[in-house]
């Protein structure tokens, strides 16, 4: 059987010797393989370098010129006319009432939809329809959304108000949040899926009780990229909640915020409003911080 | 199991066999009739006639995509979360046709365990993982269901390994234990069926043989039938083997008789590796 078979192959001499490898080639090419691979990782390294360094750059400045501007007045008063010694405390305050409420109506939406996508609208033209306008609200410029709100909310209520910003920032929430459950839902197993339901769990209880807890980290930090993206927006609540130089917690009524008052005041001649744009500006930084930190821990201790 | 070690040690002829009462005695648990499933116009199973006897182990052998696991996945309707995919015929479990549209899906689950290929622990402690399906199907107190997870996590021979941890993330479980805490998961729905889809296949040889005990414990209550790519496991395991091959039910009988003396050419065939 063998000896026919090496019989029949166009040149017997091959098989009996065998190709021969010449080491000289061997030595080059692995040399010219060594320098792709130099080349390749310095690329990187070098790609990697301006990343950070301009990050660095950004950070720095911050910190040298915020750092500068913060001081007790900071926290404890509110914006005063230039030269008066004023702080940013209705700034604060109305962007954490506006990012919480904002966040707080736009994630349950996006959560239901991006599970909607997920779950039941797999192949269907109307999920699919809404993923692609999921996805161009997305990439939407957020001064276009203040406009919505603008023209639905402020303009025939007859005035600008923290709820109409409120609102404008659940907008851009929104669409974060769903691309991102519906993308961690979609990492899930589908035997684990599987077997949820292959134990007589109804749809429902297989998604709140299996695949949410399996995608918990990835639907928190979308909904954490959210929080991050609302909370230095300018644009959506220059046309809904205006900002407002006066202490005021009513959502009825205009609402100050630290990205408004940061374009206000970085623009301004005044030495005093600049130092607290740049107090502001570090503030909202170190706020985005903190949560990613938090959530970080707490996400480990839990799991 | 023993028979089918001994019958590879010395292999019992035909007529032993044809007198062993237990296996001609015993009633069909479910009973398959002119069975048909469809991958949208693709006819995966073609008229299976399959008995699965009452507290028998069932295997099912024969090559990949010859429709062993669609038949188990049918038992189940595992296909119905999945559009474009149908079953016809029957399937009948105590007068209940399985297949049949209008069957309550959520019930049959509870009467019929599924084990999968790869272990999947759901996303909570150990606990959890077994009370999940519990809770589904009865009301219980928690020392009723105390009782039960130690129940089901002892039947699955895992209670000593894991009672002082039930509180613990299943995740931190080794491969075998996982698949292991799957099938407690199973039992403590006290099914009357559990399917097993190739269980051993992504586990080491020593939690493999200990699954294979544990199945061959297990079939003092429930019925089983078990999907395997490993025909010394189906040797070991099952009481009765069938025979697939390209969405046909080629051959069925003891598990001595299909691996000593098979009827079929192509079943002889493919257990002596002629063709895979």
């Amino acid at each position: 059987m063998s000896t026919t078979a090496s019989a029949g192959l166009p040149s017997p001499n091959l098989r009996s010797s065998g190709p021969k490898r010449d080491p000289a080639v061997a030595l080059a090419l692995g040399r010219s393989r060594k320098r792709r691979d130099i080349i390749a990782r310095w690329l990187c390294v070098g790609a990697t370098t301006i990343g950070i360094a301009l990050l660095a750059s950004i950070l720095a400045t911050l910190l040298v010129r915020g750092l500068g501007g913060i001081s007790l007045d900071v926290f404890t008063k509110v914006t005063l006319p230039p030269g008066s010694d004023g702080g940013l405390l209705n700034a604060i305050v109305g962007s954490l009432i506006q990012t919480a409420i904002g966040t707080a109506i736009g994630t349950p939406i996006g959560l239901m939809v991006g599970t909607y996508l997920s779950e039941y609208a797999r192949g269907s033209h109307l999920g699919n329809a809404v993923r692609f306008v999921s996805d161009v609200l997305l990439s939407a410029p957020s001064i276009l959304i203040g406009l919505f709100v603008y023209t639905v909310l402020v303009a025939p209520f007859g005035g600008f108000s923290g709820i109409a910003g409120c609102i404008a920032l659940a907008v851009i929430v929104i669409p974060i949040v769903v691309r991102t459950t519906e993308d961690m839902l979609q990492l899930i197993p589908v035997a684990l899926r599987e077997a949820a339901v292959a134990l007589g769990a109804p749809k429902w209880r297989s998604i709140v009780f299996v695949c949410y807890p399996a995608a918990r980290e990835g639907i928190l930090t979308g909904v954490l990229l959210a929080v991050a993206r609302v909370a230095g927006e300018t644009a959506p609540l220059l046309f809904t909640s205006l900002g407002n130089l006066n202490w005021s917690l009513s959502l009825a009524q205009p609402m100050a915020s630290l990205p408004v008052t940061i374009y206000q005041y970085a623009g301004s001649a005044f030495d005093d409003w600049v130092r607290l744009a740049w107090a502001g500006a570090l503030l909202i930084t170190l706020g985005v911080l903190a949560i990613n930190i938090i959530a970080r821990v707490v996400l480990r201790q839990r799991s | 199991m023993n028979e089918a070690t001994t019958s590879q040690a010395e292999p019992i002829t035909g007529p032993t066999l044809e007198t062993r009462p237990e296996i001609a005695a015993t009633q069909a648990k479910i009973a398959i009739r002119n069975l048909d499933f469809f991958y949208g116009d693709n006819r995966a199973l073609k008229s299976i006639n399959l008995d699965f006897p009452e507290r028998q182990v069932t295997g099912m052998i024969g090559p990949s995509g010859c429709g062993k696991s669609t038949l188990l996945r049918c038992l189940n309707r595992m296909y119905d979360l999945y559009p474009g995919q149908r079953a016809t015929g029957e399937a009948m479990m105590e007068g209940i046709n399985i297949v049949d549209p209008k069957v309550d899906l959520n019930a049959l689950r509870s009467r019929i365990g599924m084990v999968f290929q790869k272990p999947t622990p759901f996303p909570m402690s150990i606990y959890d993982n077994i009370a999940f399906g519990v809770k589904l199907h009865e009301k219980l107190t928690k020392a009723q269901m105390d009782e039960r997870v130690e129940w089901s996590l002892s039947r699955a021979a895992l209670w000593d390994e894991v009672k002082d941890r039930l509180a613990s993330p299943a995740s931190g479980l080794s491969g075998g234990q996982q698949q292991r805490l799957c099938i407690a998961r199973s039992i403590a729905v006290r099914p009357e069926v559990i399917l097993f889809d190739e269980p051993t296949s992504a586990l080491d040889p020593i939690s493999t043989l200990k699954v294979e005990e544990l199945i061959d414990e297990l079939k003092q209550d429930f019925t089983i039938a078990i999907v395997t790519h490993n025909m010394q496991q189906a040797a070991r395991c099952a009481d009765r083997v069938a025979f697939f091959y390209l969405g046909e039910m080629v051959e069925v009988g003891t598990a001595a008789q299909m691996f000593t003396a098979p009827r079929e050419l192509r079943t002889q065939q493919y257990i002596t590796g002629r063709f895979s």
